[in-house]
């Protein structure tokens, strides 16, 4: 007993003992599982027989999941599109000195939406967003002299409302990002610039767009960590995996149909994969891209 | 100078009227539900959801039926406390000894264990759902909070976050427990955590948050009434056998109550837990 003390108290020995629940949880809850993954992915689990790489060449012939991939990959690029830019623009406007009194008070309303659950959240969506003509997206059309829409029930205004959904709830956070990072930029620099004359857009396109790049990275590595593994906002607009001619399905809203709905394990591991494969090429690419790792020539 | 400072007055009020206009329309939603919650469900049901005020229907009834403790509302409020709080203290207590470790030390393969800590956070949950799931099945853990708790509590992004924390630490304090005659857990224990106040706050907010408004995992899990958190209790609220609008709108808009008093008193630390990684990258 002394000896195990002793050699645990061991200051060479010690790091270990610190990492060790890290090391235990991986292996448990990462390792084993994604090789369980990837071995039940060559299973028809249904049948129990080995079907080798069946069910990834029946992914690729799968309508439905092209079109649950489709789905997830035009959410991802609405996001990016709309949750990089805007709310760069936004933390410029509260970084700015007319709002040094004020942006503090902004910034807490814009973070609460953050606060809320995707259950609570896609619930009130769906409810502003129901086909009567009184709930009250469809007042707002009338008002503008629209007529009403069936929203979730068509495929455009649906991705236009999970795309809104989020917005709402991620553009405050987002806005913080990009205010931490404008106010990491040294002050000099714009007073130097606009001392030579540059203007505030100059200012913007010159100093701020490249200086925020790290936290431009950071944002678009979580928005598409999320936009592909999106599912639950999906399941509450349509209060469940189930959407008129599949419009509201995911990636995961496949992979769970197939895993949980249909008991087809091993299909649904493949489809996992998949999404995995596609995440971790992503990842790397955008590595790449940003310079974080070098190809090719080495640094200097 | 005096145009200057005209000029600047004007972009001052633009800048405002687009700020102010940004903050209503994210408002618009809480104050739909907010309103919603003195309406009568049956009339969501036939009116959908609106901005409409009429007193003539409007009354607190919804209130008196949450809390009347008819429903199982409260029981779904107290699990889910129950496991935030679970999860908070283990998911620091286990995640800030691991990065205590990665911090303070040298040692073989620590480049190699800090990469995996760098690849689980960008690594889906979805992708693992299945597989851990028949694995929690197998071990006969399904139904239970353990499940929901126990795979989390080496958190790679809680992790990620102390580590950067602690690599600002001071190195003379670990010098001097050790000269003091302190092993090494006890300098973690007695030198360490004591430091690391505003970093647990920060990511006890962050965990706390994730854990109160979790739902997939615990979807999976959980398949008895009884322990139903509160996301799940909700969403069970509208299901084939009868849609119970009236507690949905009421409990919806009272499960961001409690959140949002927190906020209220411990805003910068919300602040600095969401945005915890930006900065570094």
């Amino acid at each position: 007993m002394k000896t195990i003390k002793k050699f645990v108290y061991n200051q060479k020995v010690a790091p270990y003992v610190f990492i060790l629940p890290f090391v235990l949880s991986v292996l448990l809850f990462w390792v084993v599982p994604i090789a369980q993954g990837i071995r039940l992915s060559f299973f028809n689990t249904l049948q129990e027989e080995f079907v080798g790489l069946k069910n990834y060449t029946k992914i690729f012939s799968d309508k439905i999941f092209l079109k649950a991939l489709y789905h997830s990959v035009r959410y991802t690029i609405g996001t990016l599109i709309l949750l990089l830019p805007l709310p760069l623009l936004f933390a410029t406007m509260l970084n700015s000195k007319l709002t040094s009194k004020t942006a503090g008070f902004f910034k807490s309303i814009y973070f609460i939406p953050a606060l809320t659950s995707v259950v609570v959240a896609g619930t009130i969506f769906r409810l502003m967003f129901g086909e009567l003509d009184t709930s009250l997206a469809n007042q707002v059309l009338n008002a503008l002299g629209g007529s009403s829409i069936k929203w979730l029930k068509m495929d455009w205004p649906s991705y236009f409302i999970l795309l809104l959904l989020a917005c709402w709830r991620w553009m405050g956070v987002n806005i913080l990002y990009y205010l931490a990072g404008l106010q990491s930029i040294p002050a000099d620099l714009y007073e130097a610039a606009s001392i030579d004359g540059a203007t505030k857009l100059q200012q913007f396109t010159h100093i701020s767009i490249p200086l925020v790049q790290p936290t431009t990275v950071y944002v678009m590595t979580i928005s598409i960590y999320a936009g592909l593994s999106m599912y639950v906002e999906s399941s509450m607009l349509w209060t469940g995996n189930n959407s008129p001619m599949n419009i509201g399905l995911t990636i995961v809203g496949y992979l769970y149909r197939q895993g949980i709905e249909k008991r087809n394990m091993g299909y649904a591991c493949a489809v996992g994969m998949i999404l995995l494969i596609i995440v971790m090429v992503i990842n790397i690419l955008q590595l790449i891209a940003n310079g974080t790792i070098k190809v090719g020539k080495k640094e200097g | 100078m005096k145009s200057e400072k005209t000029s600047n007055l004007i972009q001052s009020i633009l800048i405002h009227i687009v700020l102010i206009i940004l903050a209503l329309l994210i408002l618009l939603p809480i104050y739909a539900i907010f309103l919603a919650s003195f309406k009568p469900g049956g009339l969501l049901v036939q009116y959908g959801l609106n901005l409409e005020i009429d007193f003539s229907v409007m009354s607190f009834d919804n209130y008196k039926l949450l809390f009347s403790g008819t429903s199982d509302y409260w029981i779904w409020f107290r699990n889910s406390l129950i496991i935030t709080a679970i999860s908070v203290v283990c998911t620091l207590a286990v995640s800030a000894f691991v990065a205590y470790g990665f911090a303070a030390y040298e040692f073989k393969f620590k480049q190699a264990a800090f990469l995996i800590v760098l690849l689980i956070l960008s690594v889906p949950f979805e992708v693992i759902m299945l597989p851990l799931y028949k694995q929690m099945t197998n071990w006969g853990l399904m139904d239970s909070y353990v499940a929901i708790v126990l795979p989390f509590v080496a958190h790679a992004s809680t992790i990620f976050f102390f580590r950067q924390y602690l690599l600002g630490m001071p190195i003379e304090l670990i010098e001097s427990g050790r000269i003091d005659g302190a092993n090494e857990y006890s300098i973690f224990l007695r030198l360490i955590v004591p430091i690391m106040k505003p970093a647990f706050a920060a990511m006890a907010i962050l965990n706390g948050m994730n854990a109160w408004n979790n739902y997939l995992w615990p979807l999976l899990v959980i398949s008895s009434n009884s322990k139903y958190t509160l996301t799940l209790g909700l969403n069970t609220l509208l299901s084939p056998y009868g849609n119970n609008y009236s507690l949905l709108l009421v409990g919806s808009f009272f499960s961001i109550v409690p959140i949002f008093i927190l906020f209220v008193c411990f805003q910068k630390y919300f602040i600095e837990g969401m945005t915890a990684g930006a900065v570094k990258g």
